[in-house]
């Protein structure tokens, strides 16, 4: 079905996809440049960090993973890494998916490839409002596919800027600030303030934990400290 | 070696994500995990977005020299008022940038 045979309908959300993508977009860019930097300075040629970019598309767990490889870690260690900076996409995957309730196999597989943080935050808020299925798959691949394009083209630009871009610029901190600018509108009650609150207290608590289990932790910590305040009161939780 | 973390990591995380929607349509979730689900964005996002401000080589560090912690606290009360993710990320940027180069030290 190509994007000029999808109903107009369709073709609105894909474009209404795309525009709430466009920021989140901008503010990752600095990132997957650094992604690429960090790749070549590590001793990889170009290529290796754009197949970074295409087998993960998870720009924390592919720094980690191209970190310990370099380092002689072994195997099993980077696997477990990759595996547990990369299990709340697991969290994200099963809140998304009562939505995606009789979708196609393969669109599944694209959306699940495609599903990282950006495009699960800007789905949860639209999703609501789009009673068809056809219609929340077409926002969710209207904003994730160029997404995941810009992720492709950052990374590249940064390994083949490589020394040109300096790495010390704190570019990074554009990572949390994108989380933090996501997480604000969350908190609509006690029960999410709360959970917030656990999860960064865990989080940075447990930090030193190893392969980033202090992320899966904390995330676990906020949940269950989320569960039990909505069942503190009567009505679940009034702000 | 560089094509095992390649492949491997790359099926771990494509299975991760595609974990529950290739389920979705084959079982019901029980309703406490559903409402558990509600909390994932929130604690997520929260548990990303903490540990790089406040954690620095030696060691969590918060305090008035953590130039990282003013930048997130301004950006934190941007992201509030404007729940805008560009006005956040560039109040968080310049914030530390210019305190960076105010107080001479790195960022």
């Amino acid at each position: 079905m190509t994007f000029r045979a999808c109903s107009p309908l369709l073709r609105d959300d894909a474009r209404a996809g795309a525009r709430a993508m466009l920021p989140l977009i901008v503010s990752i860019l600095p990132f997957a440049l650094i992604v690429g930097v960090v790749a070549v300075r590590l001793g990889y040629a170009p290529w290796v960090a754009s197949a970074f970019s295409l087998f993960f598309f998870a720009g924390s767990s592919q720094l980690a993973a191209m970190q310990l490889l370099m380092d002689g870690t072994p195997l099993a260690i980077i696997l477990l890494t990759v595996l547990f900076i990369n299990l709340r996409f697991t969290m994200y995957s099963a809140s998304i998916a009562p939505w995606l309730r009789g979708a196609g196999v393969w669109v599944k597989m694209l959306m699940g490839y495609t599903l990282t943080d950006q495009p699960y935050m800007l789905s949860l808020y639209a999703f609501d409002q789009r009673p068809a299925l056809s219609r929340r798959v077409a926002f969710f691949l209207g904003g994730a596919l160029p997404f995941w394009l810009s992720w492709q083209l950052g990374t590249l630009a940064g390994a083949l800027l490589g020394s040109r871009l300096p790495a010390d610029w704190g570019l990074d901190f554009s990572v949390p600030l994108t989380f933090l600018a996501l997480l604000a509108p969350a908190i609509v009650d006690r029960a999410t303030l709360a959970a917030a609150i656990v999860a960064a207290i865990v989080a940075v608590l447990a930090h030193t934990l190893p392969w980033n289990m202090g992320l899966i932790v904390g995330a676990l910590s906020g949940i269950a400290a989320g569960v039990v305040v909505s069942s503190l009161s009567p009505q679940g939780s009034r702000p | 070696m560089l094509w095992a973390v390649l492949i491997g990591g790359g099926l771990i995380t494509f299975s991760l994500r595609w974990s529950f929607l290739a389920l979705v349509d084959h079982l019901s979730l029980p309703p406490t995990v559903r409402r558990a689900l509600r909390y994932v964005p929130v604690a997520v996002f929260s548990a990303m977005a903490w540990p790089p401000v406040v954690i620095v080589s030696q060691g969590i560090e918060i305090g008035p020299g953590n130039l990282r912690l003013w930048a997130a606290i301004i950006a934190a009360l941007v992201a509030w008022k404007t729940r805008n993710v560009l006005y956040t990320v560039a109040a968080g940027m310049l914030v530390l940038l210019g305190l960076s180069m105010v107080t001479g030290s790195a960022v």
